[in-house]
């Protein structure tokens, strides 16, 4: 039996009057990778925020790593944020620093690794990323593939179990989007981690998803395999893979 | 209910504007508390510190000094005929030396500061708002209110006192220049009658208050671009709005640094 990693149950959250997530519910095992689908403004963003702590949810559970993040202590999360890795929709990569000094930040606190540990895993990661030759340029001087690829890079320098993907392909031409799709499959190899990728992009959920789940007025509407979700009888569905 | 019982209601423009202005300073003053809490814990951002006062000390000297030079120079020679007029053309570098220090050198500078420093400030950190590099800060496991905003505060109230002292000095020699133009005053004279003239109590409030300058300054900056929304207009609204509040603020301190000062001279 696999390990569950991500577990939420009936996960609600409102901002004012609008009640963007109204029940959700996922799990997630190791290795395992979940699309999350569904139309613009149905809360996806807001879900994977609200699994790191970056927005409070208002009621449910979220379950990370078998530790339950609701009221848990400022030093505690600080410490399972560094198992979680999170690429965002722009890469969101510091403006101020190089490509190197970027994916060093996450290891600023490390004082048990070495600097020439530190440039080893730099220098791997980017590797993985295909962007060695990167290494001292500003993020200015990067183009919108390149810093999402930088952005992985930053995300998996910590080595995380869990990978949460922000519409990863937005923005991007076909071909771009193609590898970074293939990129995120890299990952799970190598790294074996549980990924959750909050997509639109039909292609990019074809070529990551284990499984999937569309979100629909604020709840987990459908679940299944891309091939299921593709040939699903209902319309609403159906929709999205046309 | 018609109309105009509704509009008995509803609160008056001016009262709702009233209570934006006082929610916004709960909002400033709760910052400040953090930014105090957060200085206090460790861990500390020593290299980041050392990074900001760089960039924002370092940096601004240039500018602070070509002022600080014009300023001397400008009112020496402004003030230079009246006391002509009363025959008073001897008194001319004491009086400029102690409205230098005193009051024009800390809020000219404090201002420059607040135009170059502030806006810089708050147009960053709105920006890093507004492309999530300070929720990219948050979930890698740093603290993006330590490492961004107590660094920057700190360093704008250190930085400013010293630019404050450099700016003076260079203002002071403007001033010996703008003596000279239509004078003949040598230096040892000229710093004779400036160091005569000035007193404990005219240079060290002086001192004092440009470190509630910075901070505030910082203070405004960061809190503006912290609490940026999220759109790219924000940019520019927090990087506005931090410079104007900050030069408001500078002249509200300086107004409460003369009355304290007042009340032991």
């Amino acid at each position: 039996m696999k390990t569950i990693v991500v577990e939420i149950e009936h996960l609600q959250k409102s901002f004012d009057n609008n009640q963007v997530l109204k029940d959700i519910n996922l799990k997630i095992e190791k290795g395992e990778n979940l699309v999350v689908f569904g139309k613009s403004g149905s809360g996806k963003s807001v879900l994977i925020k609200c699994l790191v702590g970056l927005i409070q949810p208002d009621d449910g559970s979220i379950n990370l790593l078998g530790k339950s993040i609701s009221g848990i202590e400022d030093k505690e999360l600080t410490v399972l944020r560094k198992k979680i890795g999170f690429l965002f929709q722009s890469g969101a990569l510091y403006d101020s620093m190089t490509v190197r000094e970027n994916l060093e930040f996450p290891l600023r606190d490390s004082t048990s690794i070495s600097k020439e540990e530190k440039e080893k895993l730099v220098i791997e990661a980017l590797e993985n990323v295909g962007l060695k030759d990167a290494i001292d340029k500003m993020p200015s001087e990067l183009s919108g593939g390149m810093r999402k690829r930088v952005g992985l890079a930053r995300t998996l320098i910590l080595k995380p179990e869990i990978i949460l993907y922000d519409e990863p392909t937005t923005g991007l031409d076909p071909i771009t989007s193609r590898e970074i799709s293939k990129l995120i499959l890299d990952v799970q190899t190598k790294y074996n981690a549980a990924s959750i990728i909050i997509t639109h992009d039909v292609e990019c959920a074809r070529l990551t998803a284990n499984r999937m789940i569309i979100i629909r007025d604020g709840i987990s509407y459908a679940e299944g395999t891309f091939k299921e979700l593709s040939e699903s009888k209902d319309e609403w569905v159906h929709s999205f893979f046309e | 209910m018609d109309k105009t019982a509704l509009e008995k209601l509803a609160p008056h423009p001016y009262l709702k504007k009233i209570k934006v202005f006082f929610e916004e300073i709960a909002q400033l003053t709760l910052f400040a508390l953090r930014f105090f809490k957060e200085m206090i814990r460790p861990p500390y951002e020593f290299n980041e510190l050392v990074k900001q006062s760089y960039l924002i000390g370092y940096k601004s000297f240039p500018l602070v000094a070509i002022t600080g030079f014009i300023m001397g120079l400008v009112l020496t020679i402004q003030s230079r005929p009246t006391l002509v007029e009363f025959g008073a053309e001897s008194w001319l570098p004491a009086m400029v030396a102690v409205s230098i220090i005193r009051e024009i050198g800390p809020v000219i500078t404090a201002l420059i500061f607040a135009g170059k420093v502030g806006s810089s400030i708050g147009a960053e950190l709105a920006s890093m708002k507004v492309t999530e590099q300070i929720d990219a800060m948050e979930v890698s496991g740093t603290n993006p209110f330590k490492y961004i905003v107590v660094t920057r505060i700190l360093s704008a109230t250190l930085m400013l006192p010293l630019l404050v002292i450099v700016a003076d000095a260079i203002a002071l020699y403007g001033a010996y220049v703008g003596v000279n133009l239509k004078g003949d005053v040598s230096f040892p004279l000229f710093s004779l009658q400036v160091f005569g003239a000035l007193s404990f109590m005219d240079v060290f409030p002086a001192i004092i208050k440009t470190f509630f300058f910075g901070f505030m300054i910082a203070l405004i900056g960061c809190y503006k671009g912290y609490n940026a929304g999220k759109g790219t207009e924000s940019v520019g609204e927090a990087a506005n709005s931090a410079v104007v509040l900050a030069s408001l603020s500078v002249f509200i301190i300086d107004m409460i640094a003369v009355q304290i000062t007042s009340l032991f001279i």
